[in-house]
């Protein structure tokens, strides 16, 4: 018994077990947060089934009231007799434990707030109407109801309490709203495209004018170009506001009343919303079909309510821009100081400090770069810049403020060591016989590097870059202070000349879990947007390395080492 | 073999006794047949440290004759690939190596002050043991050389690209593959490509430091037929473990022995009728 176990032992059968259980341990970790996020993110996409019922409470002394509710059911626990009596409910306590369902109501502009917990025990008449309607609206979060009437301005169209069919009158309302959406997309195509040009235009010729007054050497002549300049752009705004004004009209003609929970009833203006459907009606392909138009907004759509509804583009675009502008900023700087830390410095007491330094630098806490990014990026060279450049925007900051530039250098700055470290391990593993027998044939050292070694080593560098990208694009602490806002009024990529502005400040994906999920004043409407801002996040991560891990692949292969 | 060589062993039978007679001068043992020869690299008192008390090279004085091939045999660790080394400079990569004494090629002090390190490696081309081409095509391998100097004319490469790959016996394999990955090939073509490579930027000199020692034995043959046909043109240094190849392909030998040049004198003489004790024991195979 004993030898057969020492044998056991000696065959190294626990010891492969433990190897075994560690990667699946790790394996299921991985696999169980990205179901976690996927599930409960993606479920917010989901049309869900409203139901109505009627809720019965326990009240103190009295005669309990009832009232309807209608919504979207959420989640269910159990809560122990004792919370629920110390929260003033006189339940009877001879039952241990209640089942309480969180109640999505909606209508925030009726009853004041949009989630609701429900006890299980006191919900009656559950039914689920096949005429009640989901609305998301601009303003007040979503709303549930049974349509009764179409209006144009004080003119009902259709009603139902008028005898019209509902289908119908559901048929006018799509018809109508899709009428809405189309104005408001010219609405918006106005403010943010030619009105949003205007402005910039303005604010370059005050800026403009400004600059020649400080230099002193403004003419008549000038002044009266620019003047001219700002009367027609004055015209050509006066013009585009005639035309909002109208759209604005043109969208509000329309209106619906709809009879919510307890009967009460509310008009909404076809203006306020974004999206309408009977999800109980609807079939599974129906509600395939509204998930991926629910998830079409939040991929491209701008953020409303205070970041708790509509989409997160910008937050994609400005992780995606900063990245990018990161790499381009840290590849040149990590790649040179490896090459000549590696290839030229005289290899000795002071290189080795030197790397010991960079090694240790990769683990400074980020928030550290981040007050450096602050205090020198920012404050020094940026107020320097300022002073330099654009005096004329004084004592408003151009630069001299955290923007899309800093964020990138301070997160450059945090990734170099890794993209030196890596390059440098690239350039030792070059074998030593290419480097001779190009040295051979009359090659510089210089030429050497340039030709056969830099490119021989660029998978390594490519490697570099992805752990820098990897770090970079989930790194909040230090963007806080450094460019990051909860919400930016333009993207740094557009239209306007220079098309880029270095300047701005951004979005960001992990700054926006934090503000969406801890920042916000509506919690439980915000959750779900956690969970599938983080899972985006996770997927703009790993897009962003594995076109990275592809480059380094296609260079792999064709600068594949020589077989040692 | 070179029948020329052949004719001066032949006058040469009796040469056996007076070498004994000078065989406390090891290092400046000199056949006589050099006398008549075109000397191309001359090495006088060379001394080569790699570190204050690890001496490579002691002492060593040879003459290297011109356009003909010339080969260092020796146990490892003799210096044979330090001299050679020596000769293109490539022992200035080396850490702390120190080297003393001179080595002129055509006149030319190759570690005098003025000399210009890239240049002189044009001059004197080198062949490692192990193929070692560029992660390029096999086009870019040969120009590679060409383009170094800002030569990038197409229709030069071109002539130069396919002239090299004719002489070292490699066009009608690759012609149609020109501009595939030079890793792709094997082992011999490879190095065919390296000598082709070197040959590109016209060197006056070729080393070549065990250029077969990673090769099969037709591979091999290739390389030693190329060789052959190399030094009308060029002057060849070869190191070599293989006896029967210097043997078969040099003019002359050089046997060193711990650093030291124990004897040179004409490929006949050293494995023939060798004039040092080692040498002998050497080349009949008693230690080495």
């Amino acid at each position: 018994m004993k030898t057969e176990f020492n044998n056991w032992l000696r065959k190294g059968t626990p010891w492969i077990w433990i190897n075994a259980g560690a990667v699946a341990i790790s394996i299921v970790m991985v696999i169980g947060l990205l179901m976690l996020l996927a599930v409960r993110g993606i479920n917010h996409f989901w049309p869900k089934d409203v139901l109505q019922a009627t809720y019965t409470q326990p009240v103190n002394g009295g005669e309990p009231v009832s009232t309807q509710i209608v919504g979207e059911f959420v989640e269910s626990e159990q809560i122990s007799v004792g919370q629920i009596v110390s929260s003033g409910i006189p339940v009877d306590e001879s039952q241990d434990f209640y089942q309480r369902n969180l109640i999505k109501l909606g209508n925030r502009d009726l009853t004041g707030a949009d989630f609701s917990w429900v006890l299980e025990d006191y919900i009656s008449d559950v039914t689920y109407p096949e005429n009640v309607v989901t609305l998301e609206r601009r303003e007040w979060g979503n709303f549930y109801g049974f349509l009764e009437q179409v209006r144009e301005g004080d003119q009902t169209i259709a009603s139902v309490t008028e005898g019209a069919n509902f289908d119908e009158l559901w048929a006018e309302f799509n018809a109508r709203l899709a009428r809405a959406l189309e104005i408001q997309k010219q609405i918006y195509d106005i403010e943010n495209g030619a009105i949003g040009e205007i402005n910039y235009q303005m604010e370059r010729l005050r800026l403009e004018e400004r600059r020649l007054r400080l230099e002193g050497d403004i003419s008549a002549e000038v002044m009266g170009e620019i003047t001219a300049a700002r009367e027609e752009l004055d015209t050509r705004y006066s013009a585009l506001q005639g035309e909002l004004q109208e759209l604005y009209a043109q969208a509000n003609r329309d209106s619906a009343v709809f009879h919510a929970a307890n009967d009460q009833q509310t008009v909404v203006s076809l203006a306020d919303v974004v999206m309408a459907y009977q999800a109980n009606q609807m079939h599974v392909f129906a509600k395939i079909g509204t998930f991926f138009a629910k998830l079409g907004e939040f991929l491209t759509a701008e953020p409303r309510e205070a970041n708790t509804e509509g989409g997160i583009f910008p937050a994609i675009f400005g992780t995606v821009m900063m990245v990018l502008l990161m790499s381009v900023f840290v590849t040149p700087f990590g790649v040179v100081a490896a090459v000549y830390l590696r290839e030229y410095a005289r290899q000795g007491i002071v290189t080795r400090t030197i790397r010991i330094a960079v090694n240790n630098l990769a683990g400074v806490p980020s928030i550290v770069y981040g007050v450096f990014g602050l205090g020198f990026f920012i404050y020094i060279i940026g107020g320097e810049i300022d002073q330099m450049f654009y005096p004329e925007a004084l004592p408003a900051p151009t630069f001299g403020t955290p923007g899309l530039l800093w964020a990138s250098l301070t997160l450059a700055l945090l990734t170099v060591p890794v993209v030196i470290v890596a390059t440098e391990e690239g350039l030792a593993r070059i074998p030593r016989s290419v480097r001779e027998g190009s040295l051979a044939l009359g090659a510089t050292k210089f030429e050497t590097l340039w030709r056969v070694v830099l490119p021989m080593a660029s998978p390594a560098m490519m490697t570099g870059l992805i752990l820098a990208v990897a770090r970079a694009a989930g790194e909040v602490a230090p963007l806080m202070l450094v460019g990051v806002v909860k919400l930016a009024p333009s993207l740094p990529l557009d239209g306007n000349y220079p098309y880029l502005h270095l300047e701005q400040k951004f979005m960001h994906l992990g700054f926006h879990i934090y503000d969406v999920g801890f920042q916000s004043p509506n919690v439980e409407a915000a959750r779900p947007l956690v969970f599938a801002t983080a899972l985006l996040l996770v997927i703009v991560i790993a897009i962003l390395n594995l076109t990275a891990v592809g480059l380094r692949n296609r260079l792999r292969e064709k600068y594949k080492a020589l077989d040692t | 073999m070179n029948e020329m060589t052949n004719d001066k062993n032949a006058d040469l039978g009796g040469k056996a006794t007076s070498l004994d007679v000078t065989s406390a001068l090891k290092s400046s043992t000199r056949p006589e047949e050099l006398d008549s020869e075109e000397s191309c690299i001359e090495v006088e008192n060379l001394n080569l440290f790699y570190s204050q008390d690890k001496k490579a090279l002691d002492n060593v004085n040879l003459s290297i004759p011109k356009q003909r091939v010339t080969a260092f045999i020796g146990p490892s660790g003799c210096g044979k690939s330090s001299l050679l080394r020596c000769f293109n400079r490539m022992n200035d990569l080396v850490d702390d190596c120190v080297i003393e004494g001179s080595i002129t090629l055509d006149a030319l002090d190759i570690y005098g002050k003025s000399v210009d390190v890239a240049d002189l490696r044009r001059r004197v081309g080198m062949v490692f043991q192990k193929p070692n081409p560029f992660p390029k095509s096999i086009y870019e391998n040969v120009a590679y050389g060409l383009r170094i100097q800002g030569i990038n004319r197409k229709r030069v490469l071109d002539e130069v690209v396919e002239s090299s790959l004719r002489a070292a016996a490699l066009w009608d394999e690759v012609k149609d593959r020109l501009h595939d990955s030079a890793l792709g090939m094997s082992g011999g073509q490879q190095q065919r490509l390296v000598i082709a490579r070197t040959i590109a930027v016209e060197p006056e000199v070729l080393l070549l430091d065990e250029p077969a020692s990673a090769l099969d034995p037709i591979s091999t043959l290739k390389i030693e037929e190329l060789i052959n046909e190399l030094k009308t043109r060029y002057t060849i240094v070869i190191v070599t473990h293989n006896m029967q190849q210097a043997a078969r392909v040099s003019d002359y030998t050089a046997f060193m022995y711990m650093g030291n040049m124990v004897e040179f004198d004409t490929t006949d003489n050293i494995f023939t009728n060798p004039a040092e004790k080692q040498t002998e024991d050497y080349i009949t195979g008693r230690y080495g």
